[in-house]
């Protein structure tokens, strides 16, 4: 039977020496110091006060827009469109890469002039790329008055029916 | 010679090899070439010196770039209105203006034709194959600078190229609406998403690319210049 030379084998390294458990202990300071500093970085950049319009807009009373009417709002970038339903706030943002569409009145259409996206009025895509139909705002009755909020998306086929 | 000359140059005049040497690593300016440069090195059609031209460009676009500083505000208000001012109103304004905004073009033109240059001639090889990833960062920040350089003059071609670059980071899954609002500091392309694009395109881009460029010549240099087929072999 063979004697096992217990000397001649190297004794496993279970242990951390003192070496290897400071090194450990600084580099998880520094990778623990980094970590905060980089969710503080990002805290910093992100702005807590926006000096940003207010995103509710009065646009008029709703016996005075026809049906089929197209309410162009540039500033506000919306188009308030009478259907047969009710009232739509559609966006004027295209969907494909959030230019400017514009209304085209002799068409009965939206067009987008980037990339040459194209919606119907109730902002269903008839042509482009725009991957999907222009989003709806909140539009309510305010003593009389249609009032838009276009901070609240509404489901894609909400209308105001008055 | 006199001792203030000889405290500035410490070597004798470059008529020996030894001091033709010297002259090159004893010097700041010089030193990121090799000590000694074989002649196919330098010959025009061994790199067409499109990594060199591609520096001297990012030179020309500092010093014009720090010239346009000087009457620009990066303001709602008065961006758009100083870019006017510099072409129609300050001398020479109109010069520096498009001497910067063609040596841009060129500096992404150039860059590229580099990448192009270097792949050919099989120099991404080991041991560069690092100063190649270094060379796609380099290239990742000439392409960032044109881009946020593109948002300063405040017109209509700005403001939507910008409204729609930052709409692709929208697209992003899952962090993309964050990633977009860090950008533009806010929900639409505004006065913070203007200031931001500042910051970035004259102080922090330029300063990163910098570094870059001095670690991607650095390493070419401790690799013995730039790379060389062996003159027997038939690569």
């Amino acid at each position: 039977m063979a004697l096992i030379d217990d000397l001649a084998e190297a004794t496993p390294q279970l242990e951390l020496d003192r070496r290897k458990a400071l090194g450990l202990l600084g580099s998880g300071a520094l990778a623990l110091a980094g970590l905060g500093t980089s969710i503080v970085g990002v805290q910093y950049l992100w702005p807590n006060v926006l000096f940003e319009e207010d995103k509710r807009y009065k646009i008029g009373r709703p016996e005075d827009i026809p049906v089929g009417q197209v309410v162009v709002l540039p500033r506000e970038k919306i188009y308030l469109v009478h259907l047969n339903e009710g009232f739509a706030a559609i966006t004027a943002v295209c969907t494909h890469l959030g230019c400017m569409t514009r209304y085209e009145s002799e068409e009965r259409r939206f067009f987008c002039p980037c990339h040459g996206s194209v919606y119907d009025l109730e902002g269903n895509v008839t042509g482009g790329p725009a991957p999907k139909k222009l989003p709806r705002f909140q539009v309510v009755v305010d003593k009389g008055v249609l009032m838009i909020d276009a901070s609240k998306v509404m489901d894609p086929d909400f209308v105001l029916k008055v | 010679m006199n001792r203030v000359f000889r405290s500035i140059v410490r070597h004798g005049f470059p008529d020996t090899n030894r001091n033709r040497s010297l002259a090159v690593f004893t010097n700041f300016f010089l030193h990121i070439h090799p000590v000694k440069a074989r002649l196919r090195a330098i010959r025009l059609t061994q790199t067409w010196y499109l990594g060199g031209l591609s520096a001297a460009t990012f030179f020309i676009l500092t010093v014009t770039g720090i010239l346009l500083m000087f009457y620009y505000h990066p303001s709602v208000p008065r961006a758009y209105e100083d870019m006017k001012d510099l072409e129609f109103v300050v001398s020479a304004g109109v010069f520096l203006r498009n001497l910067h905004r063609w040596s841009a073009h060129m500096m992404v033109a150039l860059v590229l034709l580099h990448m192009i240059r270097v792949f050919f001639a099989g120099a991404y090889r080991p041991p560069r194959e690092f100063n190649w990833v270094i060379g796609v960062m380099l290239l990742l920040g000439t392409v960032l600078l044109s881009y946020t350089g593109y948002l300063l003059p405040w017109d209509q071609l700005a403001f939507w190229a910008v409204t729609v670059g930052t709409n692709m980071a929208d697209a992003v899954p899952v962090i993309g609406g964050d990633i977009k609002f860090l950008m533009l500091g806010g929900n639409g392309v505004n006065e913070n998403a203007l200031l931001r694009f500042y910051v970035l395109h004259c102080v922090v881009l330029p300063a990163a690319l910098l570094v870059g460029i001095a670690v991607h010549v650095w390493r070419v240099r401790k690799d013995g210049g730039i790379y060389l087929k062996k003159p027997e072999s038939n690569e």
